[in-house]
């Protein structure tokens, strides 16, 4: 009798010991925004592209907040999205930021991983480009799933010692003229490049977005890329690959980042870069995971990378542009100039001309109805290309 | 103690007492043994291994809702229709290229392995067959993704390859990011996995089956083909187990060395499962290979291989 009594208590204690967590996470799960920032809970991990958190900026974050950063560094959005979703989504308790692009975020909303942020606890956000405030890939119906951070261009790469004279648009990587020579990413948002190429070349298409594409339109734009394609030497998958095939001559001209430009010209590697406008352009964001488990300190990272001498810091370390202007003067304060290297002095219209990243969905923004092909359509037409 | 050792059976501390008759009844009936050691082996047998397979083929006929990701728990054949679809042969091309690559790698294997293992089984002396032995699994010992990328710069543009190829006279290769520089490096990669099956086979047979087939009449080339081959022949199917599953599952190879023509199955369920979370046809597609090894399992089975292992 005593016995099967303490084998009751083990069961009870069993069943006790599984509900205290399902409970806990349940009750994290809470719609409300919070209006104010609390008490740091002395830890942050973040999923971020490599130096996203870099020391040299970070380190007086972990000091004034007493969060100490935990990174987790991926190579493409796909690794992001995975690792989001990984341990039932949310990022899985684990995770409380990722640094998300353009092509990666709005699966993320759609997919349930992220939750609303309160913009007004970030005191940077008012002080943002427009075209950063609010954009179509972080923020759906008014509510903002995190906050914007810093932007590029998607750049044309060329070695200056084979490629003469130097390419002048997006038309060199779809012509012969360097065949086997030629790369472009491994990577289905790769579409809309070529929609937008189309968009200027073929206007009989009527491709009026090139994130929103019919299936007439998709289907065109599919047929120039397999026409382009025995003109690759291969599709790159890493930032580091393209770098890697750049420096031993396997490629000569490809589609890339400010990122890659920077690495090969600091490796005294003869690359220059142009950005043929109009072209396809990626802005990251911070975003909150659904199931963060560090909310407040979430918040102020969040508030503390957008500050202008933290947007500058970033923005010379990768390579790229940040979104609160009033980064212009520390920039030039770190080198004389950047900031109008970096873009971030242009008018509004030049923001017009970058088309940026954004996961294609079924809902045409530009006529009614469900008739634009979806990302996982856009996925499919990928394999189709490159398999 | 003494008072425990005169009391009858069963007058002993409760405990003690259970453990007695546990092992008497355990004694008594051996089955009770058997299942006693073999349960708990083969419940994670069928929990972990049948359970994982079974998921993935139930899996393999449930959709998923493209907006938000989520599954759709309805039972339908559309995942293998769109892979089995003539109209647009996509996925049988991968599929078949990834077939293709991985018995072209087995029999470059096969072709490389027997010389190599037939030295060190019939013809190199202890000494030196410890040596071989020692270089045959020294690339073990490094990770996979190393040897991988000092590949990529062995056959890149200005790599060692095309080097060496000037130096003799010849034209620079070329091959890099290809199916060919896959071939070369899955051939590498696996090969110990087929050495040291085909090394057991030939290690076994005896000396007196050679002398005999000698004293018959028979010539060195009657002898490799009537006696050694027949008997290697289950080591071969066993390391080809290894090196033809090995590359049929592999997506990091194409993924660092293929190029523009080289996307694997694995590849394919890798991007739908990151990319797209469509868990449902990664699910179908990784049956192909499932599918694949059962057929090749079978008929490895027929010639012996287990007999091998």
């Amino acid at each position: 009798m005593k016995r099967i009594r303490k084998i009751h208590v083990l069961v009870l204690a069993l069943v006790a010991a599984l509900l205290v967590p399902a409970a806990g996470v349940s009750r994290g799960n809470g719609t409300s925004l919070p209006t104010k920032i609390g008490k740091g809970e002395g830890s942050l991990n973040l999923i971020e592209w490599s130096a996203y958190s870099d020391p040299s900026f970070a380190n007086k974050f972990e000091k004034q907040t007493g969060c100490t950063i935990h990174r987790k560094d991926a190579g493409s959005s796909n690794e992001m999205v995975a690792l989001m979703r990984a341990g039932g989504g949310g990022g899985g308790g684990q995770y409380d930021l990722v640094s998300a692009s353009g092509d990666a975020s709005l699966r993320l909303i759609y997919g349930g991983d992220v939750q609303p942020v309160n913009v007004n606890l970030i005191p940077s956000w008012k002080d943002f480009l427009p075209a950063f405030k609010s954009p179509a890939h972080n923020t759906v119906k008014g509510v903002h799933y995190g906050v914007s951070v810093q932007w590029g261009p998607n750049t044309l790469i060329y070695n200056t010692q084979k490629v003469k004279p130097a390419p002048t648009g997006w038309g060199d990587i779809y012509s012969g003229k360097y065949k086997g020579k030629l790369t472009v990413p491994n990577n289905p948002i790769q579409i809309a490049d070529a929609a937008l190429y189309l968009e200027q070349t073929k206007p009989s298409l009527g491709i009026k977005d090139p994130y929103e594409l019919t299936k007439s339109q998709l289907d065109a734009t599919v047929s120039l890329l397999k026409q382009q394609k025995p003109l690759l030497k291969r599709y790159w998958n890493y930032a580091t690959d393209e770098i890697t095939s750049f420096k031993n001559g396997d490629v000569w001209m490809g589609a890339g980042w400010p990122y890659q430009t920077l690495q090969l010209q600091g490796a005294k590697a003869p690359i220059k870069e142009i950005v043929p406008l109009p072209t396809t352009g990626w802005a990251d964001t911070w975003m909150l995971a659904k199931k963060a488990p560090h909310p407040n300190c979430a918040y102020m990272w969040m508030k503390y990378v957008t500050t202008p001498q933290v947007e500058a810091k970033q923005a010379l370390v990768f390579g790229e542009t940040p979104v609160n202007p009033k980064a212009c003067p520390y920039m030039n304060k770190i080198e004389a100039g950047s900031c109008a290297k970096y873009h971030l002095n242009e008018p509004a219209s030049y923001y017009s001309k970058i088309k940026f990243w954004k996961t294609p969905v079924a809902q045409c923004g530009w006529q009614p109805g469900n008739d634009c092909m979806d990302y996982s359509a856009w996925q499919r037409a990928w394999t189709e290309i490159t398999g | 103690m003494t008072v425990d050792v005169q009391a009858p059976p069963g007058a002993g501390p409760p405990i003690r007492r259970a453990r007695l008759r546990f092992g008497a009844a355990v004694w008594r009936r051996p089955w009770l043994k058997a299942i006693g050691l073999l349960g708990p082996p083969t419940v994670a047998f069928c929990v972990v291994y049948l359970g994982a397979l079974a998921a993935l083929l139930v899996s393999s006929f449930w959709t998923v809702n493209s907006f938000t990701g989520e599954l759709v728990h309805q039972w339908t054949l559309d995942n293998y229709r769109i892979i089995f679809s003539l109209s647009d042969p996509t996925y049988l091309r991968i599929a078949g290229r990834t077939i293709g690559i991985a018995a072209a790698v087995t029999i470059t294997d096969a072709l490389l392995a027997f010389p190599l293992a037939y030295f060190m089984a019939r013809v190199a002396t202890p000494r030196l067959r410890g040596l071989l032995f020692i270089m045959v699994v020294l690339p073990l010992w490094s990770s996979y993704l190393v040897r991988i990328y000092a590949w990529q710069t062995i056959l890149s543009g200005g790599g060692a390859l095309d080097w060496s190829l000037g130096k003799i006279g010849l034209p620079a290769a070329n091959i890099a990011y290809s199916n060919w520089a896959m071939w070369l490096v899955f051939s590498y990669v696996w090969l110990p996995f087929m050495v040291l099956p085909v090394y057991g086979a030939l290690e076994r047979i005896p000396h007196s089956y050679i002398e005999a087939s000698r004293d018959l009449g028979a010539r060195g080339s009657r002898t490799l083909r009537s006696v050694i081959l027949p008997l290697a022949l289950p080591g071969i199917v066993a390391g080809s187990i290894f090196t033809f599953s090995l590359t049929l599952g592999d997506f990091i190879t194409p993924l660092l060395i293929g190029g523009t023509n080289s996307t694997f199955i694995g590849n394919v369920v890798y991007e739908n499962i990151g990319i797209n979370a469509n868990v449902p046809f990664a699910a179908a597609l990784a049956t192909i290979p499932v599918a694949v090894m059962g057929v090749y399992l079978v008929i490895a089975r027929r010639l012996g291989a287990f007999d091998a292992l």
